[in-house]
């Protein structure tokens, strides 16, 4: 059976083994490299993606659990040439250093934004806690979404 | 905000060169079409050319044929903002805009050899070479300009790459040299630009590599996909001294898009199709395979008088015969002890490198700090020339020192060699990470110090003992974990122990006595360089001694320090902090504790006092890391915001390894196997940070990337004495290690 995935506002159908993590997927079949392995274990955040607005992780759930969700991942944010506010506000702060977490960062704190657009600073760190940073990036982060929230942007 | 256009500098790993595989194809063949979805895309700047001669301006500087300039590095992009500094000193001494520069790093078709990038060393080496030769090549333009026009050179301006004359002469660095390489000599001599006039260096430049990341664009070797790739996993032993007794390989192989299982000895790897389908085959493997092994005599419990009853009689590197009987007859005298455990690098991300051999020629994109000894070794692991192999550079995630990216780079070239004329993408999974990369060894240190009736320290004797602080391959296979389980194995010989061991063991302050004792101990874990080396756990010690010190001596610690000081540096920070954070005026509250360090990394590269404050809950008994706010004086400041970030993270990873991290074995091996048996700071814990910066122009820029490691293990240490009235000396410092 082919698996159907919406991914980025397009629908694909793909002949994938239904129990494929959506990670592998995304980056093999998709060609989108934005959501990274980081552990396997849905412990460090770095392979998240946006499934119907929430930040979940898809380096174990079946690509086949997607199925009618709308999956966005951090390519699919810009707006034609324009950055996403939040791109915008990571990129101002320079929040990186190696940079591996940024996709499980930024996806955290975005879909924190979609549900409570004007966080507080301990709100922030708790949807970011799930990610793991070994560079110690983590205050550019929170500093880089509460900014965002600053924009009042609709998310 | 619009993106904005990628300038040449975006173009910095992006060119064609990382994708031509071995050969040094003439540039028409090194343009890969972005429809083949490489993801690069690519950069017809200048012809790949090897790496001549280091003393050729050349070799650090192209002026690309149009219009733009070509920085080559021996160093690597660790996430440290490395290119955009050099970027910027370069565009600097040649005066044109930054805009104009991209750069290459890494690659041994290209650029010199630079060993590897560690030590914080890259912007006293690399970045001195490319501003002598950046200076140097701005002047050898200025001279042909005035032999064309026939005018004194000193009348000559330069705007942008553009060089101007008095009577409105005018010709572009690019006119001048007309598509030729830069083929003279640098002057080592060469004045450099007058810091008053700097207009790039200084600046807090945006590095653009992030620009990409938040993109999603293709930035890590883990994201490199090149035509035919074929995934690999590989199986390690589960413990140091396992061997494969035996294993299925015919169940794996049946498994769907599996293409090969490899077994030579105890090394043990997969090949597939998918990267899904090389993990599914990887975990099948590890259930069809049996394996026997002794088990580790030296437990933890027992590690640290092992540690003292086994190590080899001292190495003397200060020695002092009458230093004991001086601390003895000293008006005030001390002792103690201090333990640091074995701390992970833990990248985020599990090393992953590709490789593929073509006509017995091996290409290996890899995210190893150090392209030439990788390629040294590689030809040691391969009896083959070093001419056969080509390394190639790219960002791999954060590694903080030797983790698994050098090892699983010769993994990725064992396993293609099996496929000749396939890339071959191997990662590593998080538990062969957490279980095999080299630790940051347990040290033991003792102290032991007398002070005269002001307080000032007259005797000082240090003695360590620690496992080595490199095992990094610098041509013997037996370097790489898994040349060491091949069928005809590689020795590992640890040879000599490193003087990381002692790197800042002896005090910069004011003491005429000291002595410095290194035992040398063969540990039962592998170890090699993490983040500063023996430098964290000898600054945590000698900082929290300073600290029960000056209450020995009833003497505010900050006071203390200074007044057994020299270097006014070392002042002008302490100084500043105290001012940054109303040290004087602080008001000692029952919940709150204070805690002070200070440390010039090596005694040689940036000054660093930081000041910890953390909230003590005495009714849960536990306390918080609250803030740490640092001041960091490192010379002429290339990137201030470059060197903030750094800092704020050495500071961070510090407090995580200081109030957390131990990494956990029992007979059979290793049980840090994830994040949840060797847990790290998160969101919720981390500290705020403040950095603060002392930028001299005119001093030489020193390496910072270390500073913050020492200090702000002992500022913690101290606050919590300060919080608790209880002194831990053995890390991690954990509430249950606290006399509630
Ligand atoms: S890779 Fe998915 S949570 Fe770590
Ligand atoms: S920036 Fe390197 S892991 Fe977060």
């Amino acid at each position: 059976m082919p698996i159907k995935l919406k991914v980025n506002g397009t629908a694909r159908s793909l002949e994938v083994e239904s129990d494929e993590p959506l990670l592998y997927v995304l980056r093999d079949e998709f060609g989108l490299n934005g959501a990274k392995f980081g552990c396997g274990l849905q412990q460090c955040g770095t392979c998240m993606v946006l499934a119907d607005g929430e930040a979940v992780p898809t380096c174990v759930q079946p690509c086949k659990n997607f199925e009618e969700m709308e999956i966005q991942t951090i390519e699919g944010l810009a707006n034609g040439d324009n950055l996403h506010p939040i791109q915008e506000s990571f990129y101002k702060e320079q929040a990186a250093q190696c940079g591996y977490c940024l996709n499980g960062m930024l996806i955290a704190g975005l879909a924190l934004l979609k549900k409570n657009s004007n966080p507080d600073e301990e709100e922030v760190r708790s949807a970011l806690d799930k990610v793991i940073c070994r560079c110690g990036t983590h205050n550019r982060f929170i500093r880089a979404i509460l900014k965002t929230a600053e924009t009042n942007s609709k998310f | 905000m619009a993106i904005p256009k990628p300038s040449r500098r975006d173009f910095l790993k992006t060119s064609g060169h990382l994708l031509i595989g071995f050969n040094l194809l003439p540039l028409a063949y090194c343009q890969p079409k972005d429809e083949e979805g490489l993801g690069y895309s690519t950069y017809e700047g200048i012809p790949e050319r090897p790496h001549l001669d280091k003393n050729l301006i050349d070799s650090w500087i192209r002026l690309d044929a149009d219009g733009h300039v070509t920085v080559l590095t021996g160093k690597q992009e660790l996430g440290q903002g490395i290119r955009t500094a050099l970027l910027q000193i370069a565009a600097e001494e040649l005066d044109v805009d930054i805009d104009r520069c991209h750069i290459i790093n890494g690659d041994t078709g290209q650029t010199a050899n630079e060993g590897y990038t560690a030590g914080s060393n890259s912007v006293e080496g690399s970045g001195k070479a490319i501003r002598e030769a950046a200076a140097t090549a701005r002047n050898y333009m200025l001279s042909l300009a005035s032999v064309n026009w026939d005018i004194d050179i000193e009348s000559l301006e330069v705007k942008n790459g553009e060089i101007l004359g008095p009577s409105g002469q005018k010709a572009s660095y690019w006119e001048l040299l007309d598509g030729k390489y830069l083929e003279s000599k640098v002057d080592n001599k060469i004045a450099f630009k007058d810091a008053k006039n700097h207009q790039v260096i200084g600046n807090s430049i945006l590095r653009e590599d992030i620009l990409n990341m938040v993109l999603g664009k293709t930035h890590f070797v883990h994201d490199l996909r090149l035509p035919g790739m074929l995934h690999a996993r590989i199986v390690h032993p589960p413990s140091y001294s396992a061997r494969l007794v035996s294993v299925d390989v015919e169940s794996a192989i049946s498994l769907q898009g599996v293409l090969k299982v490899i077994q030579d000895g105890s090394f043990l790897a997969v090949v597939a199709k998918r990267e899904y389908q090389a993990i599914r085959a990887w975990e099948k493997l590890k259930e069809l395979s049996t394996w026997e092994s002794e088990k580790i005599t030296v437990l933890p419990d027992q590690l640290f008088e092992d540690l003292k009853r086994k190590s080899q009689s001292p190495q003397t590197i200060e020695q002092n015969n009458s230093i004991l009987s001086k601390i003895n007859q000293s008006n005030k005298k001390h002792r103690a002890s201090f333990f640091r455990p074995y701390h992970m690098h833990g990248s985020t991300g599990p090393s992953c490198a590709l490789a593929k051999w073509e006509a017995g020629k091996l290409t290996v994109w890899s995210p190893t700090q150090g392209v030439y000894p990788l390629r040294n070794t590689l030809a040691d692991l391969f009896d083959i020339n070093e001419e056969s192999i080509r390394c190639i550079g790219l960002p791999g995630s954060g590694c903080y020192g030797h983790n698994g990216a050098d090892d699983v780079s010769a993994e990725a070239a064992l396993i293609a060699k099996a496929f000749p004329n396939v890339p071959i993408r191997l990662q590593w999974m998080r538990e062969n990470e957490h279980m095999w990369e080299p630790y940051g060894s347990a040290m033991r240190i003792e102290l032991s110090a007398g002070m005269d009736a002001q307080g000032l320290i007259t005797a000082w004797d240090t003695q360590i003992w620690s496992d080595t602080h490199s095992t990094r391959p610098r041509g013997d296979a037996g370097n790489y974990v898994s040349a060491r389980h091949l069928e005809n194995p590689f020795t590992f010989d640890k040879g000599g122990f490193s003087g990381g061991s002692y790197r800042n063991a002896t005090p910069l302050y004011n003491i005429s006595d000291k002595r410095l004792l290194l035992h040398n101990y063969d540990g039962p874990l592998r170890t090699s360089a993490l983040r500063g080396l023996g430098a964290y756990g000898n600054i945590f010690a000698l900082e929290s001694f300073i600290d029960e010190l000056s209450h020995l001596a009833d003497q505010d610690p900050l006071n203390f320090r200074k007044n057994n000081l020299d270097d006014p540096r070392a002042i002008a920070v302490l100084d500043k902090l105290a001012k940054e954070t109303g040290y004087h005026d602080r008001i000692k509250k029952s919940d709150t504790g204070y805690g002070l360090a200070f440390a010039k990394y090596k005694n040689s590269a940036a000054y660093l006092a930081v000041l910890a404050e953390v909230t003590v809950f005495k009714d849960k008994k536990s306390f918080h890391l609250k803030r740490l706010t640092a001041v960091i004086d490192a010379g002429l400041c290339i990137n201030p915001d470059g060197l903030i970030n750094q800092t704020e993270g050495g500071m961070i990873q510090s407090a995580s390894w200081t109030l957390l991290e131990e990494v956990h074995y029992d007979e059979n091996g290793i049980l840090s196997k994830d994040w949840n048996s060797y847990p790290i700071l998160r969101a919720m814990k981390t500290p705020e940070v403040k950095v603060h910066v002392i930028n001299r122009p005119e001093e030489k820029p020193l390496g910072a990337g270390e500073a913050a490691q020492g200090p702000v293990a002992a500022a913690i240490a101290n606050a919590v004495f300060d919080g608790t009235g209880t002194r831990v000396r053995d890390l991690p410092i954990k509430a249950e290690k606290i006399d509630w």
